[in-house]
C-alpha cells in the first residue's frame, strides 16, 4: 500500500476500490465504477476551475488596462463570477425562429465536451491521468476537430447571418491553423519517439523539449491560440463586425455553456503546452511524491496561462487576410523547415552520439538565422515594390501634367 | 452474446440507420450531420476492434472535413439551409429491389466464405508496437513505399492545382485575355 503523503490519488484509488470489492462487487465492475468516478471528479473540478481562470483572466486584463477589475462579491472580487453564473440562469433560454432545433441545443453541449474531453489524456501527475493511450497526441488533435463541429453546428443552426458569418471565420481559423498546430505536435513525437502523452512527458528527463525544440515550442503556442480564437485571433467573434459570431443566438446557461468552453479551451491549450515542451509534472521530487508533480503542473500551466492572457491584453485584433497570410506564408513553412531539422538533428545526435541540447540548439539558431533572412528580402522586395509603384504613378502624373 | 456483440449490434444499427438518412434526408446540411454520425459509428467500431490508430485518425481527417464541406455544401447550393428537395425519383422501387438482390447475393457469399466462422485472433503486439510496424511499413523498401509515395505525389499534384486554380497572378492574366 503507497502511503498517503507519498502518493495521495493512487492511495484513495486503492482505498475506493477495496472498499467497493469490500461490498462484494464483481473487481471489474469495481474498475469500471471507479473510472467512472475519476471522470466525474475530473470533469466537475475542471468546470469549478473555470470559476477561478475567469475571475483570474478579469483581474489581469483589467490590470494591464489600468483598472481594478472585480472587487465587489468576496475578497478581491473571488465571487463576482459566481453572482454572474446565478443571473445567468435566471436568464430565459430563447430559441430563435426557423432555428434547427437539434443541431441549436447540440453545439454546446459539444464545444463544452470537446473541452473536457481533452483532459483525458493530460498527465497533471506521476499516477494522476485519465487514460494514457498510446496516440494521445492524435487524440488532441481529432478531439479538436469536434469542437470546430460544435462551433460550426451553432453558426449553421441558429439562423442568423452573422452567426454563420462568425461561424465560416472560426472553421477557417481552425483548419488553417491546425496544419502547423500539427506539424509542431510532430516534434515532441519525434524527440520522444511515442505518440502517448506519459511518454512525452518521461522523455522530458533532464531536458524538457522546449530547449531542444524552441521554434516548434512558439510554433505550437501561437498556433493553438489561435485555434482556440483567442485575441489577438477572435475574429470569429469581431463585435465591431459580426456582434457576437456564433453564439448571438444563444442566451442564458447556453451562452454561458460556450463562455465556459472558451475560458477552459485557452487553460486547456496553456496545459498542452506545459505537457508537451515544458516537462509536465516533470520537476525535483516529482517522482516521489505525486503531490509535487500536481504542484509543478499547474505552475507550468498558469505561467502559459499567464503569456495568453497577456497577449489578449496586449494585441489588437488582426484582420482576417493578416491572419490567413501568417499562418500559410509564415508559420507553416517555418513549421515544416523546424520539422526537418530536427529530424536531421535527432539523427545526428543518436549516430554520432554528439551533445543532443547543443545540436538541436544549434539547428534552431540555423532555421532562425535562414527565417530572419528570408524576412528580410521579403520586405525589401515589397518595399522595391512599393517604390516601383509610386514612381508608376509619379511618372503617369506628370505626363498628364504636360 | 457478450457485451461487446451488444455493444457492436447497437453501433452498426446506428451507423446504417445514419448511413440510410444521409441519402434520404431531405436537407442537404441535415444529410451532412447524418454522415458525422455514420462515420463516429465506424470510428467507434475500429475501437472496438482495438485499432485505436484508425479509429483517431478517422475522427480527425473525416469528421474534421464535415465542417469543411458543409461550408461548401452553403456556398454552391441554391439556398441549402431552407430547400427541401425531392431526394427519390420514380424509379426508386427499381433501385431497391437491385439493391435487395445485391444484398442477398453478398449475403449468400459471405455466409459461405470460411473466414465467417473465424473468431477474431488476439493481439499479438502491443498498441505502441503496431504504430511503429504500421509506420515502418509504409517506408519499407519491400512493403507499402511505392502506393504511399504515389499517393503522396497525388496529393502534391491536388495542392499544386488547387494553388495554380486560385492563383492571382494567372486568374488576372487570363481576365485580361477575355477582353
Amino acid at each position: 500500500m503507497q502511503s498517503f503523503l507519498s502518493d495521495p490519488f493512487l492511495f484513495i484509488a486503492n482505498w475506493l476500490e477495496s472498499v467497493l470489492l469490500g461490498w462484494g462487487l464483481q473487481p471489474s465492475l469495481a474498475t469500471f465504477l471507479l473510472q467512472l468516478l475519476g471522470a466525474l471528479a475530473l470533469g466537475t473540478s475542471l468546470l469549478l476551475l473555470t470559476f477561478l481562470l475567469i475571475w483570474a483572466e478579469r483581474k489581469i486584463v483589467a490590470r494591464i488596462q489600468d483598472r481594478l477589475g472585480p472587487n465587489r462579491v468576496g475578497p478581491f472580487g473571488i465571487f463576482q463570477t459566481v453572482a454572474d453564473l446565478l443571473k445567468l440562469v435566471t436568464k430565459e433560454l430563447i430559441t430563435p425562429q426557423g432555428a434547427d432545433l437539434i443541431p441549436y441545443n447540440l453545439a454546446p453541449l459539444l464545444a463544452v465536451m470537446s473541452v473536457v474531453g481533452l483532459w483525458a489524456v493530460i498527465p497533471m501527475a506521476p499516477t494522476l491521468l485519465g487514460a494514457d493511450i498510446s496516440v494521445g497526441v492524435l487524440y488532441i488533435i481529432s478531439i479538436g476537430a469536434i469542437g470546430t463541429l460544435g462551433i460550426m453546428l451553432a453558426g449553421m443552426s441558429s439562423n442568423n447571418k452573422y452567426a454563420l458569418l462568425g461561424a465560416f471565420r472560426t472553421v477557417a481559423v481552425m483548419v488553417s491553423y491546425a496544419v502547423p498546430m500539427v506539424l509542431a505536435l510532430l516534434v515532441p513525437v519525434l524527440l520522444s519517439g511515442s505518440m502517448g502523452m506519459q511518454a512525452i512527458v518521461n522523455a522530458q528527463t533532464p531536458v524538457a523539449f522546449i530547449f531542444l525544440a524552441p521554434i516548434a515550442a512558439a510554433i505550437f503556442f501561437v498556433s493553438s491560440v489561435a485555434e482556440v480564437g483567442r485575441a489577438p485571433f477572435d475574429l470569429l467573434e469581431a463585435e465591431s463586425e459580426i456582434v457576437a459570431g456564433f453564439h448571438i443566438e444563444y442566451s442564458g446557461l447556453k451562452f454561458g455553456m460556450f463562455f465556459v468552453a472558451e475560458f477552459l479551451h485557452a487553460f486547456t491549450i496553456s496545459a498542452l503546452t506545459a505537457t508537451l515542451f515544458l516537462g509536465g509534472w516533470q520537476g525535483p521530487w516529482a517522482e516521489q511524491y505525486t503531490f509535487l508533480g500536481l504542484l509543478y503542473f499547474i505552475i507550468k500551466t498558469s505561467l502559459v496561462y499567464f503569456v495568453v492572457i497577456w497577449l489578449r491584453g496586449s494585441f489588437p485584433r488582426i484582420r482576417i487576410d493578416q491572419m490567413n497570410a501568417l499562418n500559410w506564408k509564415f508559420i507553416t513553412p517555418l513549421g515544416l523547415a523546424s520539422l526537418i531539422f530536427t529530424a536531421i538533428a535527432e539523427k545526428l545526435a543518436v549516430d554520432f552520439g554528439l551533445p543532443r541540447l547543443l545540436i538541436h540548439l544549434g539547428a534552431n539558431a540555423i532555421l532562425v538565422a535562414l527565417t530572419a533572412l528570408a524576412l528580410g528580402a521579403y520586405a525589401r522586395h515589397q518595399r522595391t515594390q512599393a517604390a516601383v509603384r509610386q514612381e508608376r504613378v509619379r511618372r503617369k502624373s506628370t505626363a498628364e501634367a504636360a | 452474446m457478450t457485451i461487446l456483440q451488444i455493444a457492436f449490434l447497437l453501433i452498426a444499427f446506428v451507423t446504417l440507420v445514419s448511413a440510410l438518412m444521409v441519402v434520404t434526408s431531405p436537407s442537404m446540411v441535415h444529410a451532412a450531420l447524418w454522415l458525422i454520425l455514420t462515420l463516429a459509428g465506424i470510428a467507434v467500431l475500429f475501437v472496438l476492434l482495438n485499432a485505436s490508430f484508425l479509429a483517431v485518425v478517422q475522427v480527425a481527417v473525416y469528421i474534421d472535413a464535415i465542417a469543411i464541406m458543409i461550408i461548401i455544401v452553403v456556398m454552391l447550393t441554391n439556398n441549402p439551409l431552407r430547400s427541401q428537395m425531392r431526394t427519390v425519383t420514380r424509379t426508386w422501387w427499381g433501385a431497391a429491389i437491385g439493391a435487395l438482390i445485391l444484398l442477398a447475393g453478398l449475403l449468400v457469399m459471405i455466409t459461405q466464405t470460411p473466414a465467417f466462422e473465424l473468431q477474431a485472433p488476439a493481439l499479438a503486439m502491443e498498441q505502441e508496437q503496431y504504430l511503429k510496424t504500421l509506420g515502418s511499413a509504409l517506408v519499407d523498401v519491400n512493403q507499402f513505399i511505392l502506393p504511399f509515395e504515389i499517393a503522396s505525389v497525388l496529393l502534391l499534384a491536388a495542392l499544386i492545382g488547387s494553388i495554380t486554380v486560385a492563383w492571382p497572378f494567372l486568374a488576372g492574366r487570363k481576365e485580361e485575355q477575355d477582353r
